[in-house]
């Protein structure tokens, strides 16, 4: 049995942050990946982010990625990496046990941030299993990482951020992207992004579905249908588009399966992307000395994942004895800059979601 | 529409048809159904296929979807060989 101080389980945003701010305040950390390579999400994201100049707006999210891990790597003594190591098991004595190349260690550890991040929703409708139908982040991966194009004429299906920029890469990489259809009766993302794709000549269909996938050995195309109000289909309104690649981009949910090993308390919350955890002001779960920071807590932006690393770095070294020097100072504006990014009307859903979730009265 | 070609869990081939004749027989929670067709028992242990059978379960029972219990997860998450555990644990006492 290795003993540590503290796990952070997941190196993407979430996760590196936390480490770099534990690090700062003295505290040690192990850093567990499942991944060949540290980042989470932020390697394959080619465009620039939005927001404020702490959370690195205007910074392209694989450039984020380097600075993140970069950040970490400072501190050689204080934080280890392990990379291609899968978490198999979580126990409640905060036994945790790891899978690398056959390997099977266990891990006994005082702490533990669980940042495991999202996983993309998928849809149900006839023919979902023929090959050319991906998720849009797996399509973004394909492309952005291993320089892969997915086919040569793309339906995407779902017009928030992640479906409406992974549109214009496909544009970008010379893939037709015939349209993007959207369920709901507006578009989901930034209007930026959708006018973008405008100008290009790309039709954003909103009220249309996905009603069945044709092909034998592939994808060959697909029929859209018209929703009314209740999101069912309107007979007659049936259009079939020939495609070989169908993207799926209708969200994101916490990947929370560890957490439910341990038994912690969670509650679904739609606005959050699905199944999360009770959390306090200090992003503590129902399991003592077990916290989270980043997507696990609820979908949010890179950015706000950043953040929520940060201050639960900063909250996890001061529990374990290990006081920032500037403790206060950070909490206070780390607290802000959630604050802030959860602002407007595209944090309203967030704000909401935190409240059905926050443990002992208290606001994450 | 054709239910036996829409496909609910991927790892165990499980088809909207599948899952709606178990519903039928009155095997309406998550764990039932899990028991019975091994949805949410492959490689993914649920993460593609839990939110989809949760949708049907709400449409089946009339629901909200909040109100519909996901299945339990325990470790181990993958696959590990008995080889591994074994020569890890035999300077354990």
């Amino acid at each position: 049995m290795i003993n540590k101080d503290l796990v952070i389980i997941g190196g993407g945003p979430a996760g590196l942050s936390a480490a770099k701010l534990a690090a700062e305040s003295g505290l040690s950390s192990l850093i567990v990946e499942r991944d060949f390579k540290l980042g989470g999400q932020l390697v394959k994201q080619t465009h620039m982010f939005f927001g404020s100049e702490k959370q690195y707006a205007k910074t392209r999210g694989i450039d984020i990625a380097k600075i993140l891990v970069d950040d970490v790597l400072k501190y050689p003594e204080m934080v280890e990496v392990m990379t291609d190591t899968t978490v198999v098991g979580l126990y409640e004595d905060k036994v945790i046990t790891l899978l690398h190349n056959d390997e099977y260690i266990k891990v006994q550890s005082k702490a533990i941030i669980i940042a495991t991040g999202a996983s993309e929703k998928v849809l149900a409708f006839p023919n979902n299993d023929l090959p050319g139908i991906y998720g849009a982040g797996a399509v973004q991966t394909l492309m952005n990482v291993n320089g892969v194009l997915p086919g040569n004429d793309v339906v995407m299906v779902g017009s928030g951020n992640i479906g409406l920029i992974v549109s214009y890469q496909l544009i970008q990489a010379g893939v037709n992207v015939k349209c993007v259809i959207e369920a709901s009766s507006s578009i989901g993302g930034y209007k930026v992004h959708a006018s973008k794709l405008k100008r290009l000549g790309v039709d954003i269909l909103t009220s249309h579905s996905v009603k069945r996938a044709n092909g034998t050995e592939a994808l060959e195309s697909i029929v859209i249908s018209k929703l009314d109000n209740n999101w069912d289909y309107i007979e007659g309104t049936e259009k079939t588009i020939e495609v070989d690649s169908l993207c799926i981009s209708v969200g994101l949910s916490p990947l929370s399966s560890l957490l439910s090993m341990i038994g912690v308390d969670m509650k679904y919350v739609s606005s959050l992307g699905g199944l999360v955890p009770y959390i306090d002001s200090h992003h503590e779960t129902s399991v003592k000395d077990v916290y989270v920071a980043g997507d696990v807590c609820g979908v949010e932006e890179a950015s706000s994942a950043i953040v929520e690393g940060y201050l639960t770095g900063l909250i996890v070294a001061s529990s374990l004895g290990f006081k920032h020097e500037n403790y206060d100072e950070l909490y206070r504006d780390f607290k802000a800059q959630l604050e802030n990014l959860r602002s407007g009307p595209f944090g309203e859903k967030t704000r909401e979601g935190l409240q059905e979730i926050a443990r002992d009265h208290d606001v994450k | 529409m054709s239910k036996k070609d829409t496909i609910i869990c991927r790892c165990e081939d499980v088809t909207l048809e599948d899952v709606e004749a178990i519903m039928n027989e009155g095997y309406t929670s998550f764990e039932e159904i899990k028991r019975i067709l091994r949805v949410g028992m492959g490689p993914c242990q649920g993460n593609t296929c839990g939110q989809l059978l949760q949708r049907e379960i709400s449409k089946f029972l009339k629901v909200p979807l909040n109100e519909v219990e996901t299945h339990k997860v325990r470790p181990l998450i993958t696959g590990v060989k008995l080889k591994s555990i074994v020569e890890a644990t035999k300077d354990e006492s």
